[in-house]
């Protein structure tokens, strides 16, 4: 305990701009706690970010930070991993710009299991542009473009990015604060592509569409409906009805991008001598 | 827990009232006034840090010495 959080924060882009309640101020100080707790070397730290109310994280942290276009946060980052591997290259994105606009990056970074840590929070709305609805609108919920209800059906995100190739899968709520920076602390010292969902709550353009208009009511909802992955597998299919699993979801240890890439680059130097 | 620690309201003019610290209070000393985060009774303050780690805007932070 006792993080100096203001430390990492640029106080004078401060009051943020995310609306009363929102979750992503509290995922981005609990990023920011992770960091702390990792020990990692802010010098070192790069942040970048895509568009949407995620993207506008990189703007408010004290690091090196990169906001670049929709969706391609993940391919800015797989530069500048490639260009300096000795950074520790973090990527904030939103469930829109990372699942949809972003959603062909997200898979290829996680095949190619390069050293990145992606944090996507996941707010189940296009909040920013005033609430359409993304691939991880829930089926049924409504939406500015779904006034009748989201016919879609939505990305299992820690399945997806498994199957994909992720070394690293987490999920957290911005409910459960203590484990979201245990979660970033760990996801940031993991090797390889460490992707964490952070279920936050958007209660001006998802929430008051879908009954829950106050950002309490939405976080008793994330307390309600996690469950840690310790207890997960003991729950029944009836009782895993409507509940979703946090905590570390899968871990392995693989080789890892940037690492293949400069023994290549070895190899051929070696032989042009 | 710190048992010296004890909340402060070191940024009042971030607070933008949302009451999420006020769910997390185990001992419901901090109420929103006028859109404003105010806390009720320093003492019964537990230092459990709940209200720092989830406030999304920066506002409270649990301190040694709160002089309020």
């Amino acid at each position: 305990m006792g993080y100096k959080i203001d430390e990492y924060l640029r106080q004078d882009k401060l009051p943020h701009i995310w609306c009363p309640g929102c979750g992503h101020g509290t995922i981005m100080g609990n990023l920011i706690r992770g960091i702390d707790k990792a020990k990692i070397d802010p010098d070192k730290t790069v942040v970048v970010s895509g568009i949407g109310c995620s993207g506008r994280a990189s703007g408010y942290m004290n690091f090196d930070t990169l906001h670049t276009t929709h969706g391609r946060a993940i391919a800015f980052a797989t530069g500048i991993k490639l260009a300096n591997p000795e950074l520790n290259v973090i990527v904030i994105t939103g469930d829109g710009d990372g699942t949809a606009i972003g959603g062909n990056h997200l898979i290829h970074g996680a095949r190619r299991n390069i050293d990145l840590t992606v944090v996507l929070m996941n707010n189940h709305i296009y909040g920013m542009t005033s609430g359409q609805f993304s691939p991880m609108t829930p089926t049924g919920d409504n939406a500015t473009t779904a006034p009748y209800g989201n016919i879609d059906q939505n990305f299992d995100l820690a399945d997806l990015t498994k199957a994909s190739g992720a070394s690293f899968i987490a999920r957290g709520t911005a409910y459960n604060t203590r484990q979201l920076i245990e979660i970033f602390a760990e996801g940031l010292l993991h090797t390889g592509f460490s992707f964490i969902e952070a279920i936050s709550q958007c209660p001006v353009n998802y929430g008051r569409r879908n009954g829950l208009s106050s950002a309490v009511d939405m976080l008793k909802c994330q307390r309600d409906s996690s469950v840690n992955i310790r207890k997960w597998d003991s729950l029944s299919k009836e009782e895993k009805k409507g509940k979703f699993p946090t905590g570390v979801l899968y871990k392995e240890d693989k080789r890892e991008y940037t690492e293949m890439y400069q023994e290549i680059i070895d190899s051929v130097q070696e032989e042009a001598k | 827990m710190s048992k010296k620690g004890k909340v402060k309201i070191t940024h009042p003019e971030r607070c933008k009232g949302c009451e999420i610290c006020v769910m997390y209070c185990p001992t419901d000393i901090l109420v929103v006034k006028k859109g404003q985060i105010t806390i009720t009774d320093i003492d019964n303050c537990v230092g459990c840090y709940n209200c720092e780690l989830s406030c999304p805007d920066f506002v409270l932070e649990v301190v040694e010495n709160n002089e309020r």
